[in-house]
């Protein structure tokens, strides 16, 4: 009995552990001591920006595939992009920096509060609720979710109740989009100027009994606009900055203050 | 034979539940179940896994266990055999489908150490269970398990935002979530007789 059972518990492992030990080397994974170098050379605060799921994910990406490129990682900057282009022997290349502003001008002094909510203060539990207690219902309901799922601290609560964006802080990783519910946030390029403080897809008049800073879809940027870099989609104004020189004719025109600087 | 094996997969997902009745395979129940996403994938992984174990220890228990009469050998081989089966399945795993692997990512080790696995493993034996029987209830069996995973993820994840009182916040609301839920599944029983 002894034996046998020594001899079959034995013979089985040992049955396993050479399936195993074969497995492993038909199925050998050829792991590229650069993706390790890559990963070292990256921050390591997987923020995402890349686009890819952690730092680890765009090292790996980086050095398999060829059409990634080394300056996807926003918080490293130059920096990492060239480390990055000599590991994978790929060209830096400038890339294009962004970075977030919030899409809102309706503060407390502008914009009014259908109900009082007492529920957990994030925006994301605030919106459940018949979408959230601002009068506006693409407004900035001033909860500051962006406020905590910023990384890098660039982002503060002002005194109307609206998330304030550093510019100087911020790395463009695009955190903040994600928690917010009503998509307020948005990314722009560094070099822009200009934005539109509004996110409201509703109609003039709507608008304009609810929020004085609103864009009311006039469309006077749109024709003010020489280099018509100024669209039109359900009834607010968006902003090409391919096309825009910078001029600043539209927030002069913009009846209803929507059009402002990038701080 | 037909309709026997459609009520015992019922009786394995619903009436047997893995989690809620048995209380097998908690501390993934627990563990894994703050979104439906990961939820989805250990269930996933679970489902592959218990079928593939089930087939191997009815064969080990049928063809080496039984004719040299040990038995008693059963849980240390059963071990055995799930563990390196999971291994065995990570590495064709990672080579052959790599976003199957990509996707199932950390739940895979973590199935070795289930113990759903193993005790769906020894019950096929237990209820002497033939080949295409206990290949369903595993099957049946494991995808209870999802559904418990998968329901227990959904209602964690709307409790997150919900204002739980101090004293039960963390751990214990989800014991009583866990507790809840069992008792309405306890509700299945006598909807198959097993």
């Amino acid at each position: 009995m002894f034996t046998i059972a020594a001899y079959s518990l034995g013979g089985l492992g040992l049955i396993f552990a050479l399936s195993l030990g074969i497995a492993s080397r038909i199925f050998h994974m050829e792991i590229d001591p650069r993706i390790e170098e890559a990963m070292e050379a990256l921050p390591g605060a997987n923020c995402g920006a890349c686009g890819f799921a952690g730092c680890k994910g765009y090292a790996e990406a980086v050095i398999k595939d060829p059409e990634v490129v080394p300056n996807l990682c926003a918080p490293g900057e130059e920096e990492i992009a060239k480390a990055l282009a000599k590991i994978s022997g790929k060209e830096a290349g400038a890339g294009d920096k962004k970075r977030a502003i919030i899409c809102c001008a309706g503060g407390e002094d502008k914009v009014e509060r259908t109900f009082t909510y007492e529920g957990i203060l994030d925006c994301e539990s605030a919106a459940i609720l018949y979408g959230g207690n601002k009068a506006c219902k693409y407004g900035c309901l001033g909860y500051g979710s962006c406020v905590k799922a910023c990384l890098f601290e660039a982002i503060e609560m002002n005194d109307i109740g609206l998330p304030q964006v550093d510019k100087n802080k911020c790395v463009g990783c695009g955190k903040c989009l994600d928690v917010c519910p009503k998509g307020v946030v948005k990314l722009v390029p560094v070099t822009a100027t200009v934005y539109v403080a509004c996110n409201s897809m509703n109609k003039g008049a709507q608008v304009k009994k609810i929020c004085a800073v609103g864009c009311i879809g006039c469309k006077l940027c749109v024709k003010a606009c020489e280099k018509e870099a100024i669209s039109f989609d359900n009834n607010l104004a968006s902003i090409n900055y391919q096309n825009c020189n910078d001029c600043r004719t539209c927030m002069e025109k913009c009846k209803s203050n929507s059009i402002n600087v990038c701080m | 034979m037909g309709i026997e094996l459609v009520l015992m997969f019922i009786g394995a997902v619903l009436v047997n539940n893995f989690v809620l009745v048995r209380f097998l395979g908690i501390c993934p129940f627990l563990g894994v179940s703050k979104k439906v996403d990961t939820a989805i994938g250990m269930g996933m992984a679970v489902i592959f896994v218990v079928t593939m174990s089930s087939i191997v220890t009815w064969l080990v228990q049928k063809y080496i266990l039984v004719p040299y009469n040990i038995g008693f050998l059963q849980t240390i081989v059963f071990i055995l055999i799930i563990a390196s089966l999971v291994q065995l399945v990570e590495i064709v795993m990672e080579k052959s489908a790599p976003a199957l692997y990509e996707a199932l990512g950390v739940f895979l080790p973590l199935i070795a150490t289930n113990c759903a696995i193993l005790g769906l493993a020894i019950l096929n034996i237990q209820n002497s269970y033939n080949f295409i029987e206990s290949i369903i209830f595993a099957i049946g069996g494991s995808i209870g398990f999802t559904l418990a995973l998968v329901l227990m993820a959904g209602i964690r994840e709307r409790l997150a935002l919900a204002s739980v009182p101090k004293p039960l916040q963390g751990a214990s609301i989800s014991l009583i979530t866990a507790g809840l839920l069992s008792l309405a599944f306890m509700g299945f029983s006598g909807l198959v007789k097993m």
